[in-house]
């Protein structure tokens, strides 16, 4: 087997167009046994609070057209966000991160954030990850 | 055609579901065994290969037939 792989991705959109790219490559890295790392900050870090990922829209006047891309998305049979999550989990690869800084900005408690978010961090745990890592993104 | 140990049906699945159901599947399988995956997303021509040389499997066999994707996959 090949060495294991590093991905590390910044997710900075908290929109739907966005959180799926995250997700599919996310629940992908997971399932080629790479370690995948996601920095959740500003617009990103919604994706992480607790309806989040339910609540996610397409950006600015194109939301409008929301469900609609959700019912197209559905009957392809992509799997929902949260569904997304939930194979990245299963997976035992995809670790979550929420940014501390955006946190404090945004006003949101620990609490406020999904359970799969396994640590609360700031820019230099992100930056000795990322560094030596084999993808990194910023979406 | 090699015979096969577990077969899994992806077809009518996008991406990223059938790289997502072989991780699944393979993992409750012992080296060696077979797997034969159907799939008729287009992108998995060059996906599952690329999974397989990530994963430490080994595609050993792919056929096309009218859009479907049959491929044989040991695993390692």
């Amino acid at each position: 087997m090949s060495e294991r792989k590093k991905m590390a991705i910044i997710v900075h959109s908290g929109t739907l167009d966005k959180l799926y790219p995250v997700f599919m490559l996310s629940s992908t890295g997971g399932a080629m046994d790479a370690e995948v790392h996601l920095f959740f900050t500003f617009w990103g870090l919604n994706a992480v609070k607790k309806g989040g990922l339910e609540s996610a829209k397409l950006p600015g006047i194109t939301s409008l057209g929301t469900s609609m891309m959700k019912g197209k998305i559905k009957k392809v049979g992509t799997p929902t966000l949260t569904e997304l999550l939930a194979m990245c989990r299963s997976t035992g690869n995809v670790k979550l991160y929420a940014c501390s800084t955006t946190m404090a900005i945004m006003d949101v408690k620990k609490e406020d954030l999904i359970p799969e978010v396994d640590d609360i961090v700031g820019a230099a745990t992100f930056l000795d990850i990322a560094m030596d890592a084999d993808v990194q993104l910023f979406i | 055609m090699v015979g096969f140990d577990v077969e899994l049906d992806c077809r009518g699945m996008f991406c990223p579901m059938p790289i997502v159901q072989l991780k699944k599947t393979t993992k409750g399988m012992k080296p060696g065994q077979i797997i034969k995956l159907t799939a008729t997303d287009p992108g998995s021509i060059r996906d599952v290969p690329a999974w397989a040389s990530k994963t430490g499997n080994k595609v050993i066999d792919t056929t096309e037939d009218s859009g479907v994707f049959t491929f044989l996959i040991e695993v390692g």
